[in-house]
């Protein structure tokens, strides 16, 4: 099982949803986000092209932040799902640094945080609260080993990318362009 | 120059102080004495309760999730309702932060002088507020007639006091989302169709082939459900065409995109017009059976060529017929989006006459793929007496002018409330609800002007928004989480009711709008109007009437009923009776001609900017609604200013960095109060900017909204009136930018 | 023209619009650690070289400073975690991946050895010394009876400890800056050196210094070379170790960068200890005391700028 999110920027409007919907969901204090959205520019008007990005963590294979992470808090729970253990971490920063996505936030508590995939919803059939609410259905989640999922139907007639593949990290949230 | 009535600018210096020094400490590291906080909550855990959501005016259904503690959690859509289908926009998702903003208004507040003459909010019970405003609306009544107590609304709280206003004798009512927003096309559509748009719009974006943009930034406005049929159109394939000087996000996501040139829209308009009529690429069959005027139009249009459009629009003639070929391959699954905020240059019904010649030329409406025939519930009345008749109304204020309006203008109500102006009818009084008039209203000079010749101004809100420094009383209003309000009963696709209901008491000594109504209607004796105790008898009356009741709607938050008017669309060569002068689509508009208007649109040129200055454009963020949502602590997160867009040529020219804050000033000398940050984006053109509207709120106890970001709507003095229906035309202002503080300058600031 | 922006208004305190989550308790510890290191070692070495008596300052006297270092280094990284009532966690697990865990393992095996190897030495540096209880005299007749077994510990503790200040910032593939292979034997040297230093300014004989600013002297000349290749590294790789390389051939740390740690912290020393060998007479604490500013502008520098390299946006 390994979960994984596509993203069409085809039809994300960039309008945050995803971010507000996380935020009251998961308790996430003002001020901090775990999702967020990018918008890139490229051209000369007229002739422009616009892509926006609902971003998160990337839940990656080869996760740099559990690698570093001296205490084990952070580690791969159901799926792939990169977690954080709030009583086991200690709030070093390292997992910070290795981020190369920047996903990851220091809580106000005192203990590293990050979206989780809502894999407490998940466990219960439902959907993360980001892709249960996007009113464009841009994101798609599910289950990269079932051909069937939302995300492997998403990806294997579209053309995607990942962001910064040659920081070796192995992302497993695929933007369809 | 001392004015009557103060603008009262009240800080809460102590409270926001204490908020930013706690958030500036970041992480405190020890978990040891404060409470951890809760992570999410099982839905197990959780109360639902419905509600339709009213932070913009869409009103999505919804259900609001409750915990044990009380406290509402989350919101989330009602997935049986067609606005929404389960999945609310940002604003309505962060709708909690509506509740739970430490700035709302708490108590009613009453104006009062201190002994050195400067003017304050006191702290007052409710019965002394409501019996103050009670015994203003009698004198007024006494004095001048109840027509001259005027109401300013928007939504369902205006609701609750048209209600009032009418039993009490007045009908001298505006919503600024008329003359101020959509109502050309209102009189636009009605003249051509017999019919209204509608809100939501009955457009059938799902099944249509091509969704043409002119005048509308979905995605950057959250129309909820059309954003949403916008996304499937696009999975389906549809062809997108966008006109927009601006490269918006739908223009980002469309097939084609024109980029013209500012205030040449109709040209481009009827340039399409031609191409459909003398390539032929009209619905024959359509326009034979169900419209009037082709003769007519045939003749208008014929020096209308692409050529003669690319010279005004600067868009290429094979891009424009590229594109009408596009529309009539498509036809009739086609929408030409009729729009939204639609006051733009003053002719702009007549902009929307172009729309609505298109669409009938496409033979797109009452099919599908373009316009359905919408259908609404039609809830009964509670009992009351019959209103009384007024002696005059909105419609007398226009003297004459502005004969298409359907409803009243409020400029108009402005201009009544002024006595120099000499209208023939005076407005004395005010009543505000649910609307930010100095940051809603064109030409703040006048609503300033206004407010300080007006007797007395009551104003109802949940926010101490800038209307409330203006007010003689202020009544603090319960949010839409925490209140009964009227059914809603919207047309659509399918009629259907939507109930809303309170999820927790309302917070503070906030009250209800109808409750405050009912309150005042009993002062002023008109109990006979508000016979019942608590509104939810009234809602409850009302659906054993429809076959269902409040225990039922509790439960399903929206229902569903048979349509009764008949299909969704016409059928093939069905007989249909337009509801118009002459029975038909009118292309040629009897109306209009009768009145002395141009029956069939044409192209006005109108003025560009001078030298060193930029047409002023504006417009949406997915994020915000109005200026309403600036200080709602979820939704400032994701954007809490609005940045003034500026080509980079311009920036260039002007030596503007990326972030740097600069004042606007425009062509009538007006200069806003508060500098806004430069974004240097190709999306805009050289000859322009952009900002996004409901910014520079001058309110101190918006504690995250005061000084953030720039008004436009200080920069729009110059109103360019529809002659039709009274719309206020808002584009035609241009600014020049101040890279200096003008008040260090020893400029004068106007407010 | 190419925009890339937040549209959602994300802004998180030390994280945008540059990552700042490290701020001086790091650099300090990286420091002091690498200070220690160095002083430990050079103790550990030269008792097994059979030096004790001639490079008393060495053994027995600079050694003082690293359990010192050690506890002022550990107390500002427990400062500067933000969940400290867990900070134990860090010790009930070794995690071979995370050099952060190598770390804390290695500062608590070396931590106590330098306060025995202090405390060993007691008897000598406060003469009438006493420890009242038996027990603890047996055990200092024990550890001075494997004095030499207890140097090759300390010198393989502090090698680990002065790599792993390096590794420990290289391991971060995501900060450009810190993703070389170099920084770890460059932080090696620059720590040995400093400790070298501290140890050269508090020693009283000439020809220890002597020995000693030698040593220091071919350290330095390596740190150049190091420092050197690490920016023709940076040069010659990819876009972001281009424009990490660019904060300091131009940007916003070139000046603190060249100016604190390679002329006065490199350059200027290396200058005067070579004129210490050719006879002209420098005051003696300047060289060491510019070394020890350099070593800590060197780490101080290195994580600011780290921190703002990035991969994306």
């Amino acid at each position: 099982m390994r979960y994984a999110m596509a993203i069409d920027t085809k039809k994300c409007v960039g309008c945050g949803d995803c971010v507000v919907a996380c935020q009251t969901e998961n308790n996430v204090p003002h001020g901090y986000c775990r999702d967020w959205i990018v918008e890139r520019v490229d051209g000369t008007y007229p002739s422009l092209s616009l892509e926006f990005r609902s971003e998160r963590c990337n839940h990656c294979d080869n996760s740099p932040c559990v690698r570093c992470c001296p205490t084990g808090a952070s580690h791969i729970g159901q799926g792939g799902v990169v977690l954080v253990k709030h009583n086991k971490c200690i709030g070093c920063g390292a997992c910070i640094q290795s981020c190369p996505y920047d996903a990851r936030y220091s809580h106000p508590e005192g203990y590293v945080d990050k979206c989780t995939f809502c894999l407490h919803r998940v466990q219960k059939g439902q959907l993360p609260a980001c892709v249960d609410v996007c009113p464009t259905k841009c994101l798609y989640f599910g289950d990269l080993d079932d051909p069937n999922s939302d995300v492997s139907l998403a990806i294997k007639d579209r053309k995607w990318k990942v962001l910064a593949p040659e920081a070796g990290t192995k992302p497993q949230l695929f933007f369809l362009t | 120059m001392k004015t009557r009535r103060d603008f009262i600018k009240i800080s809460t210096a102590g409270a926001g102080a204490a908020a930013i020094s706690v958030k500036a400490f970041g992480s405190k590291g020890f978990g040891f004495f404060e409470p951890k906080t809760e992570g999410p909550v099982s839905d197990e855990d959780l109360t639902p309760y419905p509600t339709y959501c009213e932070v913009c005016f869409w009103k999505c259904a919804a259900w609001a999730y409750v915990d044990k503690n009380g406290k509402i959690r989350k919101v989330l859509g009602n997935k049986n309702d067609p606005h929404c289908n389960g999945r609310l926009c940002p604003r309505g998702t962060g709708g909690v932060g509506m509740v739970y903003d430490e700035d709302r208004l708490k108590t009613p507040l009453i104006r009062d002088t201190r002994k050195d003459g400067s003017q304050y909010f006191r702290e007052a019970s409710w019965d002394e507020a409501l019996d103050l405003v009670a015994a203003k609306m009698k004198e007024v009544k006494e004095k001048h007639g109840p027509e001259a107590f005027g109401l300013f609304n928007h939504g369902t709280p205006g609701g609750q006091f048209h209600h009032l206003l009418r039993a009490y004798g007045s009908e001298s009512n505006a919503e600024p989302a008329f003359a101020n927003c959509r109502g050309p096309r209102s009189s636009a559509y009605f003249s051509t169709f017999g019919a209204y748009v509608g809100s939501p719009e009955c457009t059938d974006i799902r099944d249509t082939k091509c969704l043409v943009l002119i005048g509308s930034h979905l995605g950057e406005n959250m129309h909820n459900s059309q954003v949403q049929e916008m996304s499937d159109a696009i999975d389906k394939g549809a062809t997108i065409i966008t006109v927009d000087p601006r490269f918006s996000t739908a223009a980002a996501h469309s097939s084609h995109w024109l980029p013209i040139k500012p205030a040449t829209d109709i040209a481009l308009l009827m340039a399409w017009i031609h191409v459909l009529v003398y390539e032929g690429l009209y619905d024959k069959d359509y326009v034979e059976q169900y419209t009037f005027g082709l003769d007519y139009l045939k003749d208008h249009v014929k020096h209308m060529t692409p050529e003669w459009a690319y010279g005004i629009t600067t868009i290429e003639p094979e891009e424009i017929r590229k594109t009408a070929r596009a529309m009539a391959g498509a036809a009739p699954a086609v929408v030409i989006h009729p729009g939204r905020h639609v006051v733009w240059y003053g002719d702009d019904t007549q902009r929307g006459r172009a729309m609505a010649i298109l669409t009938a030329l496409l033979g797109s409406w009452g099919k599908r793929g373009g316009f359905y025939f919408p259908e609404g519930v039609s809830v009964p009345h509670y009992p009351h007496p019959h209103f009384p008749e007024p002696k005059w109304t909105w419609k007398d204020w226009n003297d004459g002018k502005y004969p298409l309006a359907t409803m009243g203008i409020t400029t108009e109500l402005l201009k009544a409330s002024i006595p120099r102006y000499n209208y023939k009818h005076q407005v004395k009084a005010w009543l505000v609800a649910g609307t930010n008039l100095p940051l809603s209203m064109p030409d703040k000079p006048l609503f300033k002007e206004a407010a300080d010749a007006v007797e007395f101004i009551a104003v109802m809100d949940t926010m101490p928004m800038d209307i409330t420094g203006y007010a003689d009383v202020v009544f603090p209003e319960a949010t839409y989480l925490e209140r009964y309000d009227v059914l809603r009963a919207s047309p659509n696709r399918e009629p259907n009711i939507a109930l809303r209901m309170p999820a927790i008491e309302p917070k503070y000594d906030s009250k209800p709008g109808w409750w405050i109504a009912k309150q005042l209607g009993e002062r002023l004796g008109l109990h006979e109007f508000f016979n019942y105790n608590d509104y939810a008898e009234v809602i409850d009356w009302q659906l054993k009437q429809l076959g269902t009741s409040l225990e039922e709607m509790k439960k399903v938050g929206i229902k569903k009923f048979p349509r009764k008017s008949g299909p969704l669309y016409l059928g093939e060569g069905e007989a249909f009776d337009f509801n118009t002068t002459t029975g038909k689509i009118e292309l040629y508009s009897v109306d209009f001609a009768d009145y002395g208007f141009d029956a069939i649109p044409n192209y006005t040129k109108h003025p560009e900017p001078p030298q060193d200055f930029y047409r002023l454009i504006y417009g949406r963020a997915p994020m915000h609604t109005f200026s309403r949502t600036s200080n709602n602590p979820n939704l400032s997160d994701l954007m809490s200013e609005n940045s003034v867009w500026v080509n980079p040529k311009v920036a260039d020219l002007w030596e503007l960095k990326n972030g740097q804050e600069v004042w606007l000033k425009n062509q009538d000398g007006a200069i806003t109060s508060f500098p806004v940050k430069v974004r240097i984006t190709e999306r805009i053109r050289w000859d322009s900017v952009y900002m996004v509207h409901g910014f520079g709120h001058k309110n101190k106890k918006l504690s995250r909204a005061f000084g953030k970001g720039a008004s436009d709507t200080e920069m729009v003095t110059n109103v360019l009136v529809d002659p039709i229906m009274g719309g206020t035309g808002m584009r035609g202002n241009f600014i020049t930018f101040l890279k200096e503080n003008p008040e260090v300058e020893g400029k004068e600031v106007k407010a | 023209m190419k925009e890339e922006l937040f549209v959602s208004g994300r802004n998180i305190p030390n994280i945008d619009p540059y990552l700042n989550i490290w701020h001086w308790q790091i650099p300090l510890y990286l420091f002091l650690g690498g200070l220690a290191a160095g002083i430990l070692f050079f103790a550990g070495y030269y008792v097994v070289r059979g030096k004790e008596n001639t490079m008393e300052a060495t053994v027995k006297w600079a050694p003082i400073i690293a359990p010192l270092a050690l506890v002022i280094g550990l107390g500002a990284l427990f400062w500067d975690l933000k969940h400290k009532l867990f900070f134990w966690q860090l010790y009930t697990t070794v995690r071979l991946d995370s050099p952060m865990s190598w770390g804390a393992w290695t500062l608590m095996a070396i931590t106590p050895l330098s306060f025995i190897w202090v405390a060993s030495y007691m008897k000598e540096l406060v003469p009438g010394w006493d420890w009242k209880l038996e027990i603890v005299n047996k055990m200092e007749a024990w550890v001075i009876k494997q004095r030499v077994a207890f140097a090759w510990v300390m010198m393989i503790l502090s090698i680990i400890l002065g790599v792993y200040t390096g590794i420990l910032l290289s391991a971060f593939n995501a900060r450009p800056l810190w993703n070389t292979s170099i920084l770890g034997p460059l932080f090696l040297v620059s720590g040995f050196s400093t400790g070298l230093a501290a140890i050269i300014w508090i020693s009283k004989d000439e020809k220890e210094r002597r020995k000693l600013s030698r040593i220091d002297l071919i350290l330095i000349i390596i740190e150049i070379f190091l420092i050197i290749h690490l920016f023709m590294g940076f040069l010659a790789g990819s876009e972001t170790a281009i424009e990490a390389a660019n904060l300091f051939l131009g940007g916003h740390f070139t000046v603190s960068f060249w100016v604190f740690v390679v002329v006065i912290g490199l350059i200027f020393p290396a200058l005067f200890e070579t004129l210490e060998i050719w006879g002209l007479h420098v005051p003696k604490w300047l060289p060491p005391a510019m070394i020890l500013f350099g070593g800590f502008m060197f780490r101080f520098i290195m994580v600011e700028a780290g921190q703002i390299t990035r991969y994306l946006y």
